[in-house]
C-alpha cells in the first residue's frame, strides 16, 4: 500500500525563523530558507506533530 | 487534523509581536488547547494580563481580554471575578509584573483562593523594557541592570504561590510544549486560586547575556533542568542539585473565595 | 407616608447615596478618615446581593473597583489623600479605558501622612492633576450631609452617563459631621443607569464614536467579547500609535466632560446679585462663608457667597462674569492656595483674589473671612 504522506502547510509571513521546528523535528524534514522554514524531505515525516506543536509563531500545521 | 487555533484567536492578529524563538507563542498555543479541552465559552472567558511580553497574550485571544496596568493584573480580576463569579477567569503574565510590582496582588489572590487561574509565564528578565533584571533572575545572572552579575537571590514562584496559600499549583516549560495544555486545564478545573509556572526563553534580552549561543540552547537547558516531580523522588539531592520540578507541584481542596462571600449574602440577608 | 429620616455621619450619608445610586459594589482599603464608606457598604451590600472586597492595598481596591465595574456593576470605593495618590495609577487607566466608578476621597491634613484627622481641601489639583495623562476630570465637593447624600447619587449618575470616574471630595469635617438627613423616596433624585449597546456583539466596538463622544460600555460576560487596554485605542479597543487616533481619541475623552460641562457644573450664589465682594468656598469652609455673608449684610458690607459644588469642571466664565462687577473676590481655603489659584485664573485680572489659607487642621472661622472683607479697598 502506498504511504500517504502528510501535507505541511508553512504560513510564512508568521513564520520569524526561529530554528525550533528544524531542530526538534526528529526525522530532519524541515529546514532554514533564507528567513522562513521550508519543507526538505516530506517523505521522512513520521506525523509526530512536534513541529506545530512547539512553532512559537502559529506558522505550521500538519495534516496527517 | 492539524489543531485549528485560529479559532481561538481574533482575526487578523498575528503574526504576533514576540521575537523570534520566544516561547510565550508556544504558552499561548498551550492555553488555547486548554481552554478548547475544558469547553470555556469564549464570551464567558475573561482573560486579564499586567504589562510586559506576556501581558499583550490576551490582545490575541478571541475572548473578554483586559489588558491592566503594570503588576495590577490579579487585582483587577478579582474585580470581574467577584462581579462575575460566573466567568472564568484566567490571567497572563511575566515574572516581573507578576511577583515584583504586582507581588502584593499576587499573594493575596493566592490568600483568598479565589477561582481564578495564573499563568506566570517565567523568562526571568523584563524583556520588553529591554533586559532588566526581574525577583526570578538567578543570582550572578547578567542582565542590562546588572552588569556585574545579579546580587540578588531570586524568588521560587511555584514555592511563593504555594506559601502564600494558592491550592493548586504547577510547573511547566516552554520546551515540554505538550505538557503545557494538561497542567493549565487541570488548573482551570481546580476550583479555587491555581497557578501555573510556565519557564520559558528570552533568547533577546535574557539569553545573550547569559551565554546562550542561541533558541535552541535555551530550549535544550530547559529540558535538562526539567524533572517531574515523580521522577525526582528518586533522586538523590546531589542529583537534584539545579534542577527544577515539574508537574503539578501541590494541590488541596479549601474553601473558595466566590463561595464563602455567597455564604456572606445569605447571613447578611438572614440578618436583615 | 412621612420620609425616612435620619441623624446620619457624612460618610454614612455617602454610603447610603451610593446605595440609593444602584452600587453593587464596592472595593477599598482602610484609611482614615474615609473607613467609615467601606464599613457601611460592607454591612449593607450584601444584604441586596451585592459585593463588598477589602482588597489588599490601595491600588488594589482601584484595580478591583475597575474590574468590578467592567463586570456590569456600579461600583465605588473610598480613600483619602495618601490612598489617592496610591489610586492615581489606575485612576488614569479608568479615564483612559473609559470605565465608569465612583471614588469617594475624604480629604485630611497631607502631603504624606500628614494630619489623618485632621481637615483639609488640599486634594482638589489632585482631582484634576494627580495621574499624568490629559483626562477628564469631574469632582464634587458637597458642604453637608444631606448634599453628600445627594452628590453622591449624581457622581454615580455622571460616571455612568459620561463613562469616567468620578470624584466625590468632601473634607474630613462633611465626612465626619452629624446631620439630619432627610432620604429621598425611590425615583425622587434622578438615577441614570449604563448604556447597554444596541449593536449584536459581532458589531461591538467599545470606542465607536459613531454613538458619540461617550460610546456605550458592555460588560463582561454579557456575551460580548471585546479587548480593554490602558494604551492609546483604536474604536475596537485595541492599540495604536497612530498619530491621528491618538489625538482625536485623547480630544474627545476630554471633551466628552469638557463639552458638557454645563450639565455637570453645580454652584449655588447666595446673595450674589448686588454683591461688591463675592467669597468663593467651598465644603465646610463654605459654611463659615455663608456665615461670614450674612454678617457682613449686618453690618453694610455687600457681601455675597458663590458656593462651589462642582469643582471640577471649574465654573470659569460664572466667575469671569462676576468678576465685572465685583470689588474683589475672597477665596478661603484649607490649603495654600489651590482654588485661589484657579479663581485667579478665571477672573483675568478684573479683580483682586484675596486668599485665607489654613492648613493647621482647624477649620476657617467666619471671624476670618469678615476681617479679610474689611481689607478690601
Amino acid at each position: 500500500m502506498e504511504k500517504k504522506l502528510p501535507t505541511i502547510e508553512i504560513i510564512e509571513k508568521y513564520c520569524k525563523g526561529c530554528h525550533i521546528c528544524v531542530e526538534f523535528c526528529p526525522t530532519k524534514v524541515l529546514e532554514m530558507k533564507g528567513f522562513v522554514v521550508s519543507v526538505k524531505n516530506l517523505e521522512a515525516c513520521i506525523k509526530c506533530m512536534q513541529c506545530e506543536l512547539r512553532c512559537p509563531d502559529f506558522a505550521i500545521k500538519v495534516t496527517p | 487534523m492539524a489543531y485549528d487555533y485560529e479559532k481561538f484567536i481574533r482575526p487578523g492578529k498575528l503574526p504576533h509581536i514576540w521575537c523570534p524563538g520566544c516561547g510565550h507563542g508556544i504558552v499561548m498555543k498551550g492555553l488555547i488547547r486548554a481552554i478548547d479541552a475544558c469547553g470555556l465559552k469564549k464570551e464567558n472567558t475573561a482573560i486579564v494580563s499586567g504589562i510586559g511580553c506576556a501581558s499583550r497574550l490576551p490582545g490575541y485571544m478571541d475572548c473578554c481580554t483586559l489588558h491592566t496596568a503594570h503588576g495590577r493584573a490579579a487585582a483587577f480580576a478579582t474585580g470581574v471575578k467577584m462581579s462575575r463569579p460566573e466567568m472564568d477567569v484566567i490571567l497572563v503574565g511575566g515574572d516581573g509584573d507578576g511577583t515584583a510590582i504586582g507581588g502584593n496582588h499576587f499573594i493575596h489572590a493566592c490568600r483568598r483562593n479565589i477561582n481564578m487561574t495564573y499563568i506566570i509565564l517565567n523568562n526571568k528578565i523584563y524583556g520588553m523594557t529591554g533586559g532588566q533584571f526581574s525577583p526570578a533572575t538567578p543570582t550572578g545572572d547578567k542582565a542590562s541592570t546588572t552588569p556585574y552579575g545579579n546580587p540578588d537571590p531570586a524568588f521560587d514562584i511555584a514555592k511563593l504561590a504555594i506559601g502564600a496559600g494558592a491550592t493548586f499549583v504547577a510547573r511547566g516549560t516552554a520546551f515540554h510544549a505538550n505538557q503545557i495544555d494538561k497542567l493549565i486545564a487541570e488548573a482551570i478545573q481546580h476550583k479555587g486560586f491555581s497557578v501555573v509556572e510556565i519557564l520559558d526563553d528570552c533568547p533577546t534580552t535574557y539569553g545573550r547575556r547569559n551565554k546562550f549561543k542561541s533558541v535552541i540552547e535555551m530550549m535544550n537547558h530547559l529540558k535538562d533542568i526539567a524533572v517531574p516531580v515523580k521522577a525526582a523522588e528518586k533522586m538523590s539531592p546531589e542529583q537534584l542539585k539545579g534542577k527544577v520540578l515539574t508537574g503539578v507541584l501541590y494541590k488541596e481542596d479549601k474553601p473558595e473565595y466566590c463561595e464563602q462571600y455567597a455564604k456572606v449574602i445569605e447571613r447578611a440577608q438572614a440578618a436583615k | 407616608m412621612a420620609k425616612k429620616v435620619a441623624f446620619l455621619q457624612g460618610n454614612e450619608a455617602a454610603a447610603q447615596g451610593a446605595l440609593y445610586a444602584g452600587c453593587k459594589f464596592f472595593a477599598g482599603y482602610p484609611i482614615t478618615p474615609s473607613t467609615e464608606v467601606a464599613e457601611v457598604m460592607s454591612v449593607e451590600l450584601p444584604k441586596i446581593g451585592g459585593k463588598f472586597i477589602q482588597m489588599e492595598d490601595e491600588i488594589g481596591a482601584m484595580a478591583a473597583l475597575l474590574g468590578g465595574a467592567l463586570g456590569g456593576a456600579k461600583a465605588l470605593t473610598s480613600t483619602s489623600g495618601p490612598g489617592l495618590s496610591l489610586k492615581q495609577e489606575l485612576i488614569g487607566y479608568g479615564c483612559i479605558a473609559e470605565i465608569p466608578c465612583v471614588i469617594i476621597n475624604v480629604m485630611r491634613g497631607g502631603p504624606s501622612t500628614g494630619m489623618p484627622t485632621g481637615p483639609s481641601q488640599s486634594d482638589i489639583m489632585s482631582a484634576k492633576w494627580g495621574t499624568h495623562g490629559d483626562h477628564p476630570a469631574i469632582c464634587l465637593v458637597p458642604a453637608s450631609v444631606q448634599e453628600l447624600f445627594e452628590e453622591t447619587v449624581r457622581a454615580f449618575n455622571l460616571a455612568e452617563k459620561y463613562r469616567t470616574p468620578v470624584m466625590v471630595m468632601p473634607d474630613e469635617i462633611v465626612g465626619h459631621m452629624r446631620e439630619r438627613v432627610v432620604f429621598p423616596e425611590p425615583g425622587e433624585l434622578e438615577v441614570i443607569d449604563r448604556a447597554a449597546p444596541t449593536v449584536e456583539p459581532a458589531q461591538y466596538k467599545p470606542y465607536d464614536t459613531s454613538f458619540g463622544d461617550v460610546p456605550p460600555l458592555a460588560a463582561f460576560g454579557s456575551g460580548y467579547k471585546f479587548h480593554v487596554t490602558g494604551l492609546n485605542k483604536l474604536p475596537d479597543g485595541f492599540p495604536t500609535t497612530k498619530a491621528e487616533y491618538v489625538q482625536a481619541e485623547e480630544e474627545r475623552q476630554v471633551r466628552k466632560v469638557e463639552g458638557n460641562a454645563d450639565d455637570i457644573m453645580k454652584w449655588e450664589e447666595y446673595k450674589c446679585d448686588d454683591a461688591e465682594i463675592i467669597i468663593v468656598a467651598f465644603g465646610s469652609t463654605s459654611r463659615s462663608a455663608r456665615f461670614a455673608v450674612d454678617q457682613a449684610r449686618e453690618q453694610g458690607i455687600k457681601a455675597g457667597l458663590f458656593r462651589l459644588i462642582t469643582f471640577w469642571p471649574f465654573p470659569e466664565k460664572r466667575i469671569l462674569e462676576l468678576s465685572k462687577k465685583v470689588k474683589a473676590f475672597i477665596t478661603p481655603e484649607m490649603n495654600l492656595g489651590m482654588a485661589t489659584g484657579v479663581v485667579k485664573a478665571a477672573v483675568e485680572g478684573n479683580a483682586p483674589v484675596l486668599g485665607i489659607f489654613r492648613v493647621d487642621g482647624e477649620p476657617i472661622n467666619p471671624g476670618q473671612i469678615l476681617d479679610k472683607m474689611k481689607e478690601v479697598k
